[in-house]
């Protein structure tokens, strides 16, 4: 019988063999032709942390910090650990109430699970902080976590720093390919964005292992796969912090801007524009406070008029049209032009401020004075030319030298999205008055004194008078003088700055003729009475009509006059003569820049301009209809608002966490031992007792503005 | 050759081939327990020691099966004839005790708490006392396993202990039983018998994979042709045509009513939920009448076919080559619900990749062939039909342990032999092992 069914043993082995087969056919599948399942272990057990490194920092002239890192902190909550949490207090600290709490806690739930920890309370208050530190063991589940933001010491230089926010869905569309993700912070305006890449440094990344809990089970390959984190490199610029919070003062309750230029290098000492804001404003929890606000106040304080804004240069274009017809052999320093308080010559009568016989029978004169008369009348020689024999070519050529002296184009500031303003081509004017044949010189007179369709940034005019203050080139206005460590691709970014602009060949001596006239504008001139004391200045006086209300008030100068160190540009919007308001704004900066302090007079010249209120009636009017008296600018917040970023550098002082701060420790290591950065506990001394008695006295002051509307 | 002299020298006559298989086999096993639990922050040495580990455990098991299994070589090879009936019994008794005595473990109430902590599965042993009783049952000389009466009496002795186990709600161990199918079918069952059994498999699995009217209507299809088909060739045998009716209906019936009666009425919500994943589709337990209650309290639990998901993502990112020892990051993260016992198989896969796991099943078809040769070289029916079961046990945890693990079949509570962690798994195995060992070491004699 068992031999009759002997052949059934290979039938067994048959089946035993095809269900084998069967088996190795789905491992085949499953282990070699299936890429999903690596992937969806990947996305099982490995997390990836993305280790942000500390952001470059940017400091001024003296290695004073512009701006810093500092620790924010975050109250997380992992809710599966959150049982028997003393709501009532916790409650009380964040003041919130019960229903609030259990909705944060199901987002944190949605957000990140059960088992992992969420962002319960962003930025805490250092209130809160000090209050949460204390009673901590009464919420179990519930830590403190710290996070690096950018804070601002010196309250100062918004517009030009920037700043750092979280990327958005459009953000990533364009340099998503550059390794941003969600959640990422980048800097969005300002140095921040235009030197994001040296700034951020390198993110690092860490890859650890965690189990079906959620639960981080230890490094992934012993950290094989890991990148480490590598800290942004710092900025050093020529800015002078103190000169910056002096320009951003004298611009309180004022709609204008000051650039001050560095004339041998290029480097901006400083640039303010106002209506301005405390960068401090736009970070951690205030930044949700805030950006509404400056977005939608009539006044834009978030719009930098110093590249951005666009002026009629008015008289203080003079030098520049008198170096063309110099250059053009057109005059002579001794040419002189008879005017009797009007130019005539084109029919429609011009005025000029002077009538006394004389005042433009020379050149330098006529600088001094300001004689319209005079400009119009060498604006005209230039466009009709006889070299060129055609208004058209003469005006090509006369817009050549405006963009060689940096006008109607963009100079290439290290600051994003700079306006080139309006020298406007003939094709603008052929426009205007129908085809080329049908204008000349008289058409557009009013260019020879910096009216009609010409406009400049004020950064523009300023590095029009560091040319002038060169004599003939000027280097590429930026901020950045040099990177951390420099490289290659660093060096290759900054080349342009450190290469000299010499586009015109324009004798040395005719500069010396428009820089004796500029001198005199300051001895006998408009400038008469602004004094730098112990140094003698170049100026030019402007007060440019505009469609818009009252003149602008323009200043620009340079300061000494034999060896300039400082270019300034000022314009105060609908303010009225450049001598009044921007001329003595401008000899405060040069004054504060060249002597590294104030006179008394100069203090209390500070304090009285500081105070005047310039702001045209229709922005008042608005503040009043939105019901938002105080205005932004960057001092007045230093009391308040400020207080909670000071008092939280004051806990951590005490607290353990701080030790590992690594921002201090940058500081300490890395600047030049020269001179070693103050601790930001001393910026507060400083601020205490340096500013705060002036704060106060503005408050004041802005109230009683606010009745007297 | 005498039996005294074999006592003296208990390696002659041994398969030394399939003790070194053995070997090698536990040694995978220790090794794929110690990649489930190896965790980098403690030292090894410490945790073996101390056994609070599974897989110092295990290595403890082992050690104890190799006692056992050097006792058993040295037992007299008679032993096991004239022990079959009484210690079945025993076996008996001892799953009936569970009922009384049982400890619950993992929802099943088959385990017998001994000393030391340890606990005992009586259904394991089971096994080998059913193994033995169906060897000594066909080897009897007045047995005719030609006739139905000797498949029926063979059925009953497997099926006892198997309902035995489908009531502790061990379905997995009892599925174990059918695995006697092999030593039948060696021994004279007719293949009709399997072909049904395969017809009806396929059955089953059609209702639950088309719908039920679909497949009543292609049933009732099929027989029509046939009977078509035979007046066409004028074969109007009515028998015929009653065996096609017959059929017919007894499908019909299954698809109909069986099968959902089985699903709703048998099978608890979570092993219906579990057949019906591995195809692909969900189950609705608000249907299932036997577990209704206790749906409510189950809901927060993870989805069935998250086991399944899970290994076959371990076994599947392993990739051909595997990720290394130690380097699964499934077996670390602990994805795998139950590594260490019925998905073990999964940390091979992923730490060694195809190259491992092809290696493994080459290991194990080599040593069931092997196995199969032993059985095929006894001169007594009695040792053949044993070494029969021995493979049908084998090949059946082994199969559907591995189709298990990468979704060829649904979820049951079978341990992959001499792998999975276990003391009673593996103590068992040895134990089924060993004595098939001894007995072909005696193959020369006609055991009765």
């Amino acid at each position: 019988m068992s031999m009759y069914n002997s052949n059934r043993g290979g039938i067994i082995q048959i089946i035993i063999g095809i269900i084998f087969v069967l088996i190795i056919a789905q491992l085949i599948s499953l282990q070699i032709f299936s890429s999903k399942y690596v992937l969806a272990a990947n996305n099982n057990a490995i997390f990836r942390k993305i280790i942000y490194p500390d952001r470059g920092i940017i400091y001024d002239r003296k290695k004073r910090a512009l701006l810093e890192n500092t620790i924010s902190y975050d109250l997380v909550v992992i809710p599966n650990e959150a049982r028997g949490v003393d709501t009532a207090t916790l409650c009380e600290i964040l003041k919130i109430d019960k229903a609030e709490y259990n909705k944060r806690i199901v987002e944190v739930i949605i957000k990140n699970t059960r088992v992992k920890a969420g962002i319960f309370e962003p930025f805490l208050s250092a209130e809160s902080y000090a209050q949460l530190t204390e009673n901590l063991y009464r919420f179990p589940g519930f830590s403190i976590s710290e996070r690096s933001i950018r804070s601002y010491p010196y309250n100062t230089a918004a517009h030009v720093l920037g700043y750092v926010a979280e990327v958005d869905v459009n953000f990533l569309k364009k340099y998503g390919d550059q390794g941003y993700e969600m959640g990422d912070y980048a800097g969005m305006t300002g140095l921040e964005k235009q030197y994001e890449s040296i700034l951020m440094g390198q993110r690092g990344v860490k890859r650890y292992l965690r189990d079906n809990k959620g639960k981080i089970q230890g490094a992934f390959e012993k950290g094989e796969f890991d990148t480490l984190a590598i800290a942004g490199r710092n900025l050093f610029t020529s800015m002078d912090v103190e000169v910056q919070q002096l320009a951003e003062k004298l611009l309180q309750h004022k709609i204008g801007s000051v650039v001050a230029l560095n004339p041998k290098t290029g480097s901006v000492i400083a640039m303010a524009s106002s209506p301005g804001y405390n960068p401090n404003l736009l970070t951690g929890n205030q930044r949700r406070k805030t950006i509404g606000r400056l977005l939608t106040d009539t006044a834009r304080p978030i719009y930098n008029r110093a590249i951005k804004g666009q002026y009629p240069p008015g008289s203080t274009f003079k030098p520049l049209g008198a170096l063309i017809a110099l250059d053009e052999g057109l005059i002579t320093p001794s040419f002189g032009y008879n005017c009797f308080g009007l130019y005539t010559s084109c029919g429609d009568p011009r005025k000029c401020e002077h009538h006394n016989a004389g005042h433009a029978a020379n050149l330098q004169l006529a600088l001094a004075y300001s004689c319209n008369s005079y400009f119009l009348q060498v604006f005209r020689m230039a466009i009709d030319n006889p070299k060129y024999r055609d208004a058209k070519k003469g005006y090509l050529k006369w817009k050549q030298y405006m963009n060689s002296f940096g006008l109607g184009r963009k100079l290439g500031i290290d600051l994003p999205s700079e306006n080139r303003a309006n020298i406007p081509d003939t094709a603008q004017y052929n426009k205007d008055f129908g085809g080329a044949k049908y204008w000349n010189s008289c058409y557009m007179l009013t260019l020879g004194i910096g009216q009609d369709r010409m406009t400049a940034t004020p950064l523009q005019l300023a590095n029009a008078m560091a040319f002038i203050a060169n004599k003939g080139y000027y280097y590429t206005p930026h901020f950045i003088d040099s990177v951390e460590e420099e490289d290659e691709i660093d060096k290759k970014l900054l080349e342009n700055f450190r290469m000299k602009q010499e586009v015109t060949k324009i004798p040395t001596e005719y500069f010396d003729v428009i820089k004796e006239g500029m001198h005199d504008v300051t001895v006998f001139g408009t400038a008469a009475f602004i004094k730098v004391p112990g140094h003698e200045f170049c100026a030019k006086t402007g007060t440019a009509q505009n469609p818009h209300g009252k003149n602008h008030s323009l200043f620009v100068c340079f300061a000494p006059k034999d060896n300039p160190k400082i270019a300034v540009a000022v314009i105060v919007e609908n303010a009225g003569f450049g001598s009044t308001w921007a001329g003595p704004i401008a000899g405060l900066i040069m004054e504060k820049y060249l002597n590294d302090t104030l006179t008394k007079e100069s203090k209390t010249k500070v304090d009285y301009l500081s105070n005047v209120d310039l702001m045209p009636e229709s922005i008042k009017a608005w503040y009043i209809r939105n019901n938002k008296t105080e205005m932004l600018t960057p001092i007045e917040y230093n009391n308040d608002e400020l207080a909670d970023v000071w008092d939280m550098e004051m806990i951590s002082e005490n607290t353990p966490i701080k030790a590992k701060v690594d921002t201090i420790k940058k500081i300490d290591t890395v600047t030049p031992p020269a001179k070693p950065v103050a601790p930001p506990i001393k910026n507060k001394k400083t601020k205490e007792q340096g500013l705060n008695p002036t704060m106060k006295k503005k408050k004041a002051n802005s109230k009683i503005n606010n009745v007297s509307i | 050759m005498s039996v005294s002299s074999n006592n003296n020298n208990f390696s002659k006559g041994t398969d030394l081939a399939v003790i070194l298989l053995y070997l090698i086999m536990v040694a995978i096993g220790i090794m794929c327990i110690f990649m489930v639990e190896y965790n980098p922050n403690l030292t090894w040495s410490n945790s073996f020691l101390t056994a609070k580990t599974n897989y110092s455990k295990q290595i403890y098991f082992a050690i104890f099966c190799g006692f056992v299994a050097i006792f058993i070589l040295l037992i007299d090879s008679k032993l096991f004839t004239a022990l079959a009936n009484i210690s079945y019994v025993l076996g008996i008794l001892l799953m009936l005790a569970t009922f009384v005595l049982g400890k619950n473990i993992n929802g099943s109430k088959s385990w017998i708490p001994i000393a030391g902590g340890f606990n005992l599965q009586p259904a394991e042993l089971c096994k080998i006392f059913t193994a033995l009783i169906l060897a000594k049952f066909i080897a009897k000389p007045e047995t005719d396993f030609t006739k139905l009466k000797s498949h029926i009496i063979a059925g009953m002795m497997i099926a006892f202990p198997a309902v035995l186990s489908i009531m502790q709600h061990e379905l997995g161990l009892a599925l174990v039983y059918s695995a006697f199918i092999f030593a039948m079918y060696r021994e004279g069952l007719p293949p009709v018998i399997l072909v049904i059994l395969l017809s009806f498999a396929i059955l089953v699995i059609a209702t639950l994979l088309l719908a039920p009217t679909t497949l009543s209507i292609i049933l009732t299809a099929l027989a029509g042709l046939f009977i078509a088909n035979m007046i066409k060739r004028f074969k109007r045998n009515k028998k015929n045509i009653l065996i096609v009716l017959a059929i017919w209906l007894v499908s019909f019936g299954t698809v109909r009513f069986a099968v959902p009666y089985i699903f709703n009425n048998v099978f608890e919500c979570y092993q219906s939920t579990r057949i019906y994943s591995m195809i692909g589709k969900e189950y609705d337990c608000s249907l299932n009448k036997k577990s209704a209650s206790s749906i409510t309290e189950k809901k927060s639990k993870k989805p069935d076919d998250y086991n399944v998901k899970q290994s076959k993502i371990a076994i599947g990112s392993g990739g051909f080559w595997g990720r290394g020892f130690l380097k699964g990051t499934q077996t670390r993260g602990r994805y795998v619900p139950a590594q260490h016992t019925d998905f073990i198989f999964t940390s091979l896969g992923e730490a060694f990749g195809f190259v491992g796991t092809f290696t493994f099943l080459a290991l194990y078809l080599f040593f069931l062939f092997r196995l199969i040769r032993i059985a095929e070289r006894q001169r007594s029916t009695f040792s053949r039909v044993y070494a029969y079961s021995v493979v049908g046990i084998f090949f059946f945890h082994i199969a559907v342990n591995i189709c298990m693990s990468i979704g060829l079949f649904p979820v049951v509570g079978i341990p992959l032999p001499l792998i999975s962690y276990g003391g009673s798994s593996l103590l068992t195995f040895t134990a089924l092992l060993f004595i098939l060992l001894r007995l072909d070491a005696d193959r020369q004699m006609v055991l009765r």
